[in-house]
């Protein structure tokens, strides 16, 4: 399993560059990830982010945009604003969690 | 008395009555209900626009299917009270249960999407073909098709049949060029994932036959809303694509009992042990077919993959006994490619479909994600299968778990 350091934190990811290990990832980490691909956190960008993260805690997998919608009550355009392209692959990376697999 | 009690007779439901009906002794009353008698062949669907198959093709009694000592009762499911073992019909009665299975599969919704269903160019210039209906009426808008801009378009995953949409634009493709206006049509497969297909080398084998056929791509479009007006569809991140005939995969989602019983995730999908299909709620339901949240395909195949491995689980269930099975999520389908082909593809929860041979290593005589003949004379012998074999429950000559025997592994 491939591990990868940024600003001196170590954490365990997979071929794609997900996190394998949710408990590895901290705000600090998910901020100087999303520096990475252009997007400055602020209040607006976490809020989906924290809902991803308890969402997936109890339940065990990624929430797709869906569901972000349909139980977080965020409107998908403007995650489409918030992260643009592909918000529901984004915010995975940068919440640490494993890539959605809503696409079977 | 022992009460068995079937939610829906589609595919899953059909083949669990007859398989059941023969494994549990007469002390087990077995109850199916279904809201009409019109049991559907829904891969067929896929060919009444060509107008290869007619609508009255697909369609027969369910109760034809159904074996003698199971009670099929004809009406609308109204809710699950889980809590209570008690299901509520819509036409007022109440069936109690010991055992529920419920394969009562997925619909397309095209209320979800604005501009869709209420939209004014709903079937007369945007169809579905996941309908009898829907396809009915596709076969006359592409008979009266002189030119222009077609789009297939995929609103979300997942749907039932995910290549169907593929199958679609191949098809379509061919059409056209057995009319001679090829030339005239141009087509754009649109899409929200970023390829062809969710599985990488299915999805750069797709792709590459697209780019073949001259049919364009449009990936990570995931569709907002269609304006009527403008004849447009119009993507969550503001782009736009014209069309002349929009041929869309609505959003599917579970059954509206399903939400209104608290079964199902936001999708309305019942959420089941991946392995044995048991409900992660209640210990006495299954979920079978396409109304389960498992991370496959939604297809007829895996119901019939998922069933084979379901039943002895239930026998062992229903004696308090360990569930001796484990579901792979095995997948095989074939893919119309046009031009009198087809490509096969097999796979599972953890293995994507890869190149190679089926179902003999090295001999097939199925090719893997290889465009064949005798690959689209499968899928059409198929519908006989279909009737006389996996409905009724007999075994058939392909294995439950998937093998990687014959399989290329690439990396
Ligand atoms: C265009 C198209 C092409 C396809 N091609 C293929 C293919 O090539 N290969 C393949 O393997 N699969 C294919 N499929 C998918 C396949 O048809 C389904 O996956 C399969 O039918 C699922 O079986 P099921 O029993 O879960 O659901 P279904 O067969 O859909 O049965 C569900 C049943 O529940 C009943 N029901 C639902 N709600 C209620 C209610 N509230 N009250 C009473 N009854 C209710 C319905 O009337 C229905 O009879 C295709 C599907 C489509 C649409």
């Amino acid at each position: 399993m491939p591990t990868n350091t940024l600003n001196e934190r170590t954490f365990h990811v997979n071929d794609e560059g997900f996190f394998t290990n949710r408990d590895e990832w901290s705000e600090e980490l998910g901020a100087d990830l999303a520096a990475l691909i252009d997007i400055e956190m602020d209040e607006e960008h976490w809020g989906p982010i924290r809902f991803m993260r308890e969402d997936s805690a109890k339940s065990g997998v990624t929430p797709t945009l869906r569901r972000l919608q349909t139980v977080g009550g965020f409107d998908i355009k403007e995650l489409y604003r918030l992260y643009p392209g592909k918000p529901a692959k984004k915010m995975a990376w940068i919440a640490g969690l494993p890539k959605p697999v809503g696409c079977v | 008395m022992r009460r068995l009690l079937i939610l829906g007779a589609g595919t899953a439901g059909t083949m669990l009555a007859n398989i059941l009906r023969r494994e549990l002794s007469a002390d087990w009353a077995i109850t199916v209900v279904d809201k009409d008698n019109d049991h559907q062949y829904q891969p067929g669907y896929l060919f009444i626009p060509f107008g290869t198959y007619t609508p009255e093709r697909v369609v027969k009694p369910r109760t034809r299917y159904l074996p003698k000592g199971v009670d099929f009762v004809q009406t609308g499911i109204r809710k699950v009270r889980a809590a209570d073992n008690e299901v509520d019909l819509e036409d007022g009665r109440t069936l109690p249960y010991d055992w529920l299975l419920i394969a009562t599969g997925t619909r397309p919704r095209p209320d979800l999407t604005p501009g869709m269903a209420d939209g004014s160019l709903w079937y007369k210039k945007v169809f579905d073909f996941y309908t009898l209906e829907g396809s009915s009426k596709l076969h006359d808008a592409l008979e009266a098709f002189e030119g222009g801009k077609i789009l297939v378009q995929l609103t979300d995953m997942p749907i039932k049949c995910p290549v169907a949409p593929l199958e679609f634009v191949f098809l379509v493709e061919d059409y056209f060029r057995t009319r001679r206006i090829r030339h005239k049509v141009d087509i754009t497969y649109v899409t929200p994932l970023d390829g062809a297909f969710t599985k990488p080398v299915a999805s750069r084998e797709l792709g590459n036959l697209m780019t073949d056929r001259s049919i364009r791509l449009a990936s990570d479009f995931a569709l907002e809303h269609i304006d009527n007006e403008r004849q447009m569809i119009v993507s969550y991140d503001g782009r736009e694509l014209p069309f002349d005939l929009l041929v869309t995969i609505p959003l599917n989602t579970g059954q509206q009992y399903v939400f209104d019983s608290g079964l199902g995730d936001e999708n309305g999908f019942i959420p089941v042990d991946k392995q044995t299909l048991r409900s992660t709620q209640y210990d006495n339901i299954f979920v079978l077919g396409d109304a389960s949240n498992i991370p496959t395909s939604k297809a007829g195949a895996v119901a019939h993959f998922g069933v084979e491995t379901f039943v002895p689980n239930f026998l062992a269930a229903v004696e308090g006994k360990p569930m001796p099975n484990k579901f792979d999520g095995h997948a095989n389908c074939f893919v119309e490619s046009g031009r009198g082909q087809a490509l096969l593809l097999d796979f599972n929860y953890d293995t994507q479909p890869l190149t190679g041979t089926f179902p003999l290593p090295g001999i097939g005589p199925m090719k893997l994600l290889g465009r064949s003949r005798i690959n689209h004379m499968g899928k059409l012998a198929f519908e006989q299968l279909y009737w006389r074999m996996l409905l009724p429950g007999h075994k058939l000559p392909v294995p439950t778990l998937m093998s990687m025997a014959g399989k290329h592994e690439e990396n």
